[in-house]
């Protein structure tokens, strides 16, 4: 039997195309993957993550506690601030990416991928013993809704009781919406858009939802499904655990290093990490995009330029909506990925010509 | 869903049309639908000798890589090379516009089980 959200009826209504996802019963799509994309991109479009995970972690020494857990620091986190960062075994692979919001001086929201949940849960139990601090895991707590697009702050203000304006990227506030419902209301998000992450009780996802919708109505939203927040991110070169990111993959060859705090005190991993830095990395995370045609999907093989070395493997790949071209992220060896570096990806046993771009690939215009 | 009465279906969601010894091969809505929005498209080159069930061609939609095998046995002697620069028409047009292949069958060749419209409509209904 798989999990389902509070927001099922709401997805089954929608017309919503119901997949297994890390078992969880949710929509892949509603009306068309390309469909929600350029809805998100060009106004504004409805995500339910409520199968995401969500701990509190709380007491007298909760902040030295998730600064020994996670590679960022979060001594550098004010109340009602948000901060990305990766949490890591001794031997600096990364357990999960999450996001901690700052509730108060000793009080903390962590955030979790739904697929990493009970694994994340199980590893911050095992290295709380150590400090006067409580870890629950408050998941089957929340729903969690995302809207995300230019129009998504004008839609939120109607039903928000905080002022939205002076919430800036990263930050959030404790509020209401719809006057009586408590939500944490966060300028947070996926996507690569300006948008919002609403956390608020589990039971309330479908009256916010349906509010969302209504007020979304004339700025012509659309709910989105797994795979439109598939490619939506994917544009933006933002990593997935599974797919960029995995128990033996460092945070410095994906790219995080800029959430890798070397200069703050102990952390799990951080020896790891400071011998991976000083030996150099074997590889690194790029962007590329396909020069004629093919499309680049995780797994394919990465050959350079002449084909004559197997270099590297996709992680991620897919035909992008926005850039109306296929493009990927994926690994290849050190000195390989300097953008503008020649290419070759390994499709159905044909080597198709590729090169390394910046990234984002997408640039949002305002 | 409504599958055209003067073709045969495959279980794999393809479509033939038969005009004497010429077969002209596309996907089905259902497939269609199925995939998503299809993006891109790889067809074999004309004179391109097929068996039965022998992949042929490949379609992707944004999610998904999707195999397109031959159901009769034959030579290849037309290929819609429009799908190259539109692929979405197999999404708008999938009965019409966007077949993809027209195969010269074999002399006494064995041909797959093939559904006539009423079949394939309870077919895909069993399916879904």
């Amino acid at each position: 039997m798989l999990k389902r959200t509070s927001l099922y009826e709401e997805h089954r209504l929608l017309g919503g195309r119901l997949i297994d996802f890390g078992g969880w019963e949710l929509p892949v799509q509603y009306s068309g993957v390309m469909d929600e994309h350029e809805a998100c991109r060009n106004a504004v479009g409805l995500f339910d993550v409520s199968h995401m995970g969500e701990v509190h972690v709380e007491g007298p020494e909760a902040e030295n506690y998730l600064n020994y857990l996670v590679t960022n620091n979060v001594a550098k986190l004010a109340i009602g601030q948000a901060q990305y960062t990766t949490m890591c075994h001794p031997s600096g692979g990364i357990v999960d990416d999450l996001v901690i919001y700052r509730r108060g001086p000793q009080r903390f929201l962590v955030v979790v991928n739904a697929s990493n949940t009970d694994k994340d849960f199980n590893h911050m139990k095992s290295v709380s013993g150590q400090f006067k601090v409580q870890v629950t895991n408050e998941s089957a707590h929340y729903s969690q809704i995302a809207i995300q697009g230019r129009k998504a702050a004008a839609i939120v203000a109607q039903i928000a009781s905080a002022a939205l304006e002076p919430i800036k990227n990263y930050w959030f506030v404790e509020s209401q919406v719809l006057n009586n419902i408590p939500a944490i209301i966060a300028r947070t998000g996926y996507t690569g858009e300006d948008g919002f992450e609403i956390y608020s009780a589990w039971e309330k996802g479908p009256e916010v939802w349906r509010a969302l919708m209504k007020a979304g109505a004339p700025y012509g939203i659309k709910p989105c499904g797994l795979g439109a927040r598939d490619t939506l991110r994917l544009e933006m070169k933002y990593p997935l655990y599974g797919n960029e990111l995995n128990d033996e993959t460092n945070p410095l060859e994906a790219g995080l290093g800029w959430v890798v705090k070397l200069d703050k005190g102990n952390f799990l991993g951080k020896d790891a990490m400071i011998r991976a830095k000083e030996g150099g990395l074997s590889r690194q995370l790029v962007g590329l995009k396909l020069t004629d045609k093919g499309i680049p999907r995780h797994g394919y093989a990465i050959f350079n330029s002449d084909g004559s070395e197997r270099i590297g493997e996709i992680t991620s790949g897919t035909q992008s909506p926005s850039l109306k071209q296929a493009i990927g992220i994926g690994y290849v060896k050190t000195g390989h990925g300097k953008i503008g570096t020649q290419l070759l990806v390994e499709i159905r046993g044909t080597k198709f010509p590729a090169e390394v771009v910046a990234t984002p690939f997408y640039k949002r215009p305002y | 869903m409504r599958f055209p009465e003067n073709m045969k279906y495959t279980k794999d969601h393809e479509w033939t049309k038969t005009e004497g010894k010429l077969v002209t091969v596309g996907i089905t809505d259902h497939a269609q639908s199925a995939l998503g929005d299809v993006v891109y498209i790889e067809l074999p080159s004309v004179g391109r000798v097929l068996k039965v069930g022998e992949t042929f061609g490949v379609v992707e939609s944004i999610k998904a890589v999707s195999d397109l095998y031959s159901p009769v046995a034959g030579k290849v002697t037309q290929v819609n090379s429009s799908l190259g620069d539109d692929p979405a028409q197999v999404n708008k047009d999938p009965h019409g516009k966007a077949w993809m292949v027209q195969i010269e069958v074999s002399e006494s060749a064995p041909t797959s089980d093939l559904m006539d419209a009423g079949a394939y409509t309870k077919y895909v209904e069993s399916i879904k």
